[in-house]
């Protein structure tokens, strides 16, 4: 396995369908008996486990290749069925060749007219040479030669066949055995078998019905030994035993002339259990089942499903060179690095070639071993002896190293990793991250990459791959990079950004009248590791010098960047004032200096509109912007923690006579309910168009009452001022919204279910509690209280049937979504674009002649534009 | 200093034409002018400008080999969680229920042969769509309004052996109907005699017998008074300074055939009529409105370029077919593509009657056979070997 060379490369797979002969001709012993081991635990000889079929047990070899468990990949046998079986898979296709057939021994053509075969044919061979689907034609040649009675060719009068599931066929009141319909479809010739869809020159249509079975190698059905001893037979191999049993039975009575009944019987038998060897979930057949009562597991449900070989096994393997441990965070690292437990980087390992540049420091890497950091585990030689370096002689081998060895070396810092938190929704769910070996045993993140995994610290686990070649890892540097994947090809802006803290940091440190002390302003930028001077100081007042918020944050920017934008904060007053905002929310950056307004979401939120970072990433690069979000992040939260940062349950005071305007306005709207229900109880309610009496109610009500928690929201939020942390937070869009807080505060409003208000539970009433028929606001789940003055028993009830919905709702839409994406991706994962700028699938079909129309990669695009001329003429003629 | 003339824009970026799409020259022009008018803008800054958008839009193209189709797929699939399930109301119109968030989505992409709750919105011609009376007068005509809409109460007289109908006064009078015309309707549509008795009908079969009455009466109740078929709610409101009629249920070849209605402004939400109405460029189009409507109903942003490579792949074949395994997944070349998606034995088994062969070609089968994927990287055929770098002379 010295450099994994792909030995051969397939390039493409025929199906075709096995004839008995080919079954006998790929067959090493006939299988007669149904018994596996003697009493010595040695396979007998023509069993099942004949050791022609390969080999399974340690210490055996293979009687036909001579393998060894392992080497061998097993070999096919066979057994001589004593009476033909119908293969389940295509008892439809059986039916229709049967039905679209002339019943006449010597005629057997397709009842259809010659002329109108040939025109069949006509249209078959042309598809065929066009490599289209030529089969299709077949469904409309059976969909007409079904309905004719009388042969066109001999004349012969055609009887209704009936199917009955699963495998037996009705001629009028006569039985087909599958011997009758073997014979009949022998007489199907070659040129008609193409009319219905079967390609003469891989399938005829007389191999549906089986009479030889190929019996799969050990190697596919391996026993596995239980720890008391005792032998455990594979699924498969029951199943065999069971065919192999009842064959012997039916050919033994056939043998000795035994009555036609019983024959009939056990043949029925034997079609059964190959029915169900083939797939023991057919409809209509009760499904085999092992002796404690579990159902089998039979061909088809091996191939089937999620679980299944092709989802299980072959579209998703398992692979070596990863591990999973649960992730934490760490501030410090670049969004770049992964912080790597020490144990899992002396577990992974990364192949080096020895060449006169590195021997010594690989040999000194050998003389440290497996165990200690940095160290290697084992050393390939040329002729591709492997020497594991826990039991070697590590000095002599050190020794003996050459150039032309390789050396598997524990990760090392800088080393590139693949990181992936699963469910892998896009492609930012796999990243490249650089390894930073740390104490500890989880791997550390930096929190500007938790929106592209989704990734929180709540027990969360993460995996980690190593690219073993240097074509891989390079690939992954240079296109899976942490720093490559800001930008979010979904819409075109940062997915990797500020979150959080690092919003009300910035925004605490930019806030207009921020002013730091000499020594302020240097502990925050030695934080982020800057040394350079400190620009000249805004204030000096009374000899002391003072700089503003804004000119350290300027420090973090690059030259030559020109901005102007409007923050989160901002109220979208009709008339902006511009500079002269109150809440400094007009942000104007010159020549990379923030001049006036606050950064908060709106500058470098991941997810947000992200105006500097998106600005940055696009003109200044990748690297520039990596730069400037490690340090950015770093400086808000130094800044956070120079200036204190805490909320808590008293930022949701509010004075006790905004609580009482807000009764006010609550019970006013009660009223105003209770109005609209007498309105409607006297029949004057006017309703709306297209709707009923009842409904039109509902919506009214409903408005009502959003309006007045809205209002019992602004009430609150007049008494709630932008010193008060909980709205620095709601307001810079660092976490929560003005709701969250106005429920806390003021009045958590009405619950629904279904879009409606709450009406189910007892006849007419939601509660015993409440007459029948009671429409009032309380009665239908308006919940007066807020959540800091705490719920009554029975609005907490009815915050619990909403809070239900959302938790059910959660569990379905994921479920759905899951299978949306699935159904996408299989759908859409063949289209590339061509270096013609074409768009094409996997047969090279157009799909688009210049993708998205414009040609523009939405990720490199400006907010799915692809030029911003606007920016451009502002960058060369300056501002206007 | 004297700036760079108009003409001179006009002709300079011009050029740019054939080079960068035409929506960035219109753009970059309409922009330089509006600035030239208040700053004078120099030869050089000009040029300068015509450079960075070229570049710009250079620098944005998609790289070949680019996974597109995955990236589409992914692009929309992943804000699926962050969608709404609930189908209920309102796009505006608080009356109407309209199918939103996820389940829309997947109705779209699943191409449903109808909608859970089709819709249209008819514009009409200048003279309707400024008077209200003549709006609603249009409205009223194209709602379906059966005999049992109308009224309040129907029996089955069996002593008498008739069918009455007692007609809904004020419904008939909002619906501006009479009882002798839908009588004269019933006369006309089933040939026989209806007595009028004030907001009572009577009528008795030709026949007189129990089933004859009954099958009467289902006739009579369903039969169709006005409108068009599937239309059975309108409503017309004031939108953009006209009004606008909106339909609960669609009809698109009856409605856009009517004098009063614009033709090219009306739509409905039912991808198949307009497939069928309007042809397959115009289904593709539908596709990608109904996405980005409810997208952007929905707050979440995806580019339109991966909405569109959906809507591309599911009508190249010339119909709309269903993303999922009756219609793109099913018709894949690939054996193993379509074995490894779902119906996994169904499709390995007819691929061996029919003598397939998989060539190997897409994602998939490449994965499964543990190759190198043609996509991005893995989709360079022409390498330069070794030897011949070495040897060269």
């Amino acid at each position: 396995m010295s450099m994994m060379r792909i030995p051969k490369v397939i390039d493409s797979i025929n199906f075709t369908l096995m004839s008995p002969d080919d079954i006998r001709k790929m067959s090493v012993t006939k299988i007669i008996t149904a018994d596996t081991y003697d009493e010595d635990g040695y396979p007998i000889d023509r069993g099942l486990m004949d050791s022609r079929l390969g080999v399974v047990d340690p210490g055996l070899r293979c009687r036909t290749c001579g393998g060894r468990p392992g080497e061998c990949p097993g070999h096919f046998g066979h057994v001589e069925l004593a009476r033909p079986v119908i293969h389940v898979g295509y008892v439809d296709t059986i039916y229709s060749c049967l039905r679209a057939t002339c019943r006449n021994k010597n005629c057997g053509r397709i009842l259809l007219s010659p002329q109108k075969l040939e025109e069949f044919r006509k249209r078959v061979e042309e598809l065929r040479r066009s490599g289209g689907k030529w089969w299709e034609i077949s469904d409309q040649v059976i969909r007409s030669a079904i309905t004719v009675e009388k042969c066109p060719h001999c004349g012969e009068k055609q009887f209704k066949i009936k199917f009955e599931k699963p495998t037996t066929f009705v001629e009028g009141k006569n039985r087909l055995t599958p011997s009758d319909v073997r014979e009949r479809l022998e007489n199907i010739k070659d040129d008609d078998a193409l009319l219905l869809g079967i390609d003469p020159r891989v399938a005829r249509p007389e191999w549906m019905v089986l009479t030889v079975l190929p019996v799969p190698p050990v190697t596919v059905r391996p026993s596995i030994i239980l720890e008391s001893g005792v032998r455990s037979e594979d699924d498969l191999t029951h199943k065999l035993v069971d065919i192999i049993r009842i064959n012997q039975r039916l050919a033994e009575n056939i043998e000795a002339g035994a009555p036609h009944l019983i024959v009939e019987d056990l043949w029925e038998l034997l079609q059964y259990h190959v029915t169900t060897y083939f797939d023991n979930g057919v409809s209509g057949v009760p499904p085999a089942r092992h002796r404690s009562g579990r159902v089998l597991r039979t061909l088809a449900q091996r191939l089937r499903g999620k679980e299944g070989r092709f989802r299980g096994n072959l579209s998703g393997k398992r692979v070596d060179f990863s591990a999973r441990t649960v992730v934490s965070p760490d501030p410090n690292i670049s969004i770049n690095e992964i912080g790597f437990p020490e144990h899992v980087a002396r577990t992974l390992t990364i192949p080096v070639r020895v060449t006169e540049y590195n021997i010594e420091e690989l040999r000194n890497l050998i003389r440290r071993g497996p165990d200690i950091y940095p160290g290697a585990n084992t050393v390939v030689s040329p002729d591709g002896k492997r020497y594991d370096l826990r039991y070697a002689d590590r000095e002599e081998i050190a020794s003996k190293l050459e150039p032309g060895f390789l050396v598997e070396r524990h990760l090392k810092d800088g080393d590139i990793v693949i990181f992936n938190r699963q469910p892998s929704l896009h492609r930012m769910s796999i990243m490249a991250h650089e390894v930073r070996v740390l104490p500890g045993r989880t791997f550390r993140l930096n929190l500007s990459v938790c929106p592209p995994y989704n990734a929180d610290f709540d027990g969360d686990e993460m995996n980690v791959h190593v690219p073993q070649s240097e074509e891989a890892q390079a690939e992954a540097r240079i296109l899976m990079r942490v720093q490559e994947q800001i930008l979010s090809p979904r819409f075109g802006g940062p997915i990797i950004g500020g979150i959080q803290d690092h919003i009300t940091g910035a925004y605490l440190l930019t806030r207009r009248g921020r002013l730091l002390t000499k020594s302020q302003a240097l502990q925050l930028l030695a934080h982020v590791g800057i040394f350079s001077e400190l620009p000249k100081p805004a204030v000096k007042e009374k000899g002391v010098e003072y700089w503003t918020g804004k000119q350290i944050f300027s420090m973090l920017l690059p030259k030559g960047l020109n901005m102007t934008f409007k923050a989160k904060i901002c109220e979208n007053h009709t008339r902006c004032k511009k500079e002269e905002c109150e809440l400094d929310a007009y942000v104007v950056i010159r020549d990379g200096n923030l001049l006036h307004g606050v950064i908060d979401a709106r500058s470098y939120k991941a997810l947000d509109r992200c105006e500097i970072l998106d600005r940055i990433v696009k003109d200044y690069g990748t690297t520039a912007a990596r730069e400037f979000l490690d340090r950015v992040t770093k400086l808000s939260i130094a800044a956070a923690m120079m200036f204190g940062f805490t909320t808590g349950i008293d930022d949701e005071d509010i004075p006790p006579e905004a609580k009482e305007r807000i009764n006010e306005v609550i019970d006013e709207a009660k009223e105003k309910v209770n109005k609209l229900i007498d309105v409607y109880n006297a029949g004057e309610l006017e309703p709306l168009p297209g709707r009923s009496l009842r409904e039109t109610l509902e919506m009214r009500i409903m408005e009502v009452l959003a309006e007045s928690r809205d209002s019992a929201g602004s009430i609150a939020e007049k008494y709630l001022g932008l010193d008060n942390h909980a709205v620095i937070m709601a307001r810079t869009g660092a976490r929560g919204s003005m709701l969250n807080l106005t429920q806390m505060a003021a009045c958590v409003g009405q619950q629904s279910v279904r879009g409606e208000r709450l009406n189910r539970g007892y006849r007419k009433r939601t509660l015993p509690h409440y007459r029948r028929e009671d429409l009032g606001a309380r009665a239908r789940g308006f919940i007066s209280s807020s959540y800091k003055d705490g719920l009554d028993p029975l609005e907490f009830f009815f915050h619990a049937m909403g809070g239900r919905e959302g938790l059910v709702d959660t569990a379905v839409r994921t479920a759905q979504s899951g299978y949306m994406q699935r159904r996408l991706i299989n759908a859409l994962q063949d289209l590339r674009v061509e270096y013609d700028g074409t768009v094409r699938d996997d047969r090279g079909t157009i799909v688009q002649f210049v993708y998205g129309e414009d040609g523009v990669d939405p990720a490199r695009s400006d907010k799915g534009k692809a030029v911003q001329v606007e920016k451009i003429i502002e960058r060369v003629i300056g501002g206007y | 200093m004297v700036g760079v003339s108009a003409d001179t824009i006009k002709s300079e970026v011009g050029k740019l034409k054939g080079q960068v799409p035409d929506s960035i020259v219109h753009e970059l022009q309409g922009s330089l002018l509006r600035v030239s008018k208040d700053r004078a803008i120099t030869r050089e800054q000009l040029g300068e400008i015509i450079e960075s958008v070229k570049q710009a839009y250079i620098n944005a193209i998609v790289e070949p080999g680019e996974a597109v189709g995955t990236v589409a797929a992914q692009s929309i699939g992943e804000p699926g969680t962050q969608m709404t399930l609930r189908t209920f109301h309102y796009a505006g119109v608080a009356e109407l229920n309209v199918t939103l968030g996820l389940p829309r989505i997947i109705e779209i992409i699943d191409a449903r042969k109808m909608p859970s709750a089709p819709l249209m919105k008819i514009h009409l011609k200048e003279k309707f769509a400024k008077s209200k009376e003549k709006a609603k007068e249009f409205a009223q005509k194209i709602e379906l309004t059966t005999v049992e809409d109308v009224s309040l109460q129907t029996e089955v007289d069996l002593i008498n052996t008739v069918f009455v109908v007692t007609l809904n006064r004020p419904v008939m009078q909002r619906r501006g109907l009479t009882p002798t015309k839908v009588a004269s309707a019933i006369k006309e549509a089933l040939k026989i005699d209806v007595h009028v008795d004030g907001y009572k009908l009577r009528m008795k079969p030709t026949t007189v017998s129990l089933s004859e009455l009954r099958k009467l009466a289902s006739k009579v109740r369903s039969l169709t008074l006005r409108g068009l078929k599937g239309i059975t709610r309108v409503l017309v409101k004031m939108e953009d300074n006209e009004y606008v009629v909106y339909t609960e249920g669609s009809n698109l070849s009856g409605v856009i055939t009517m004098p009063e209605v614009d033709p090219t402004r009306t739509v409905t939400n039912n991808i198949h009529e307009i497939e069928k109405v309007l042809g397959i460029e115009a289904a593709r189009n539908a596709i990608i409105n109904e996405a980005v409507k409810t997208l952007e109903e929905q707050g979440l942003e995806v580019d339109l370029r991966h909405i569109m490579l959906v809507a591309d792949m599911m009508t190249a074949s010339g119909e709309v077919m269903q993303v999922g395994r009756h219609g793109v997944s099913g018709e894949k070349a690939s054996v193993l593509a379509r074995a490894s998606f779902e119906i996994t034995t169904k499709h390995l088994l007819d691929a061996c009657i029919h003598g397939e062969r998989d060539r190997l070609d897409g994602i998939i089968e490449n994965v499964i056979a543990g190759q190198p994927i043609p996509l991005g990287t893995g989709s360079v055929e022409l390498v330069m070997g070794r030897e011949e770098k070495s040897g060269a002379k």
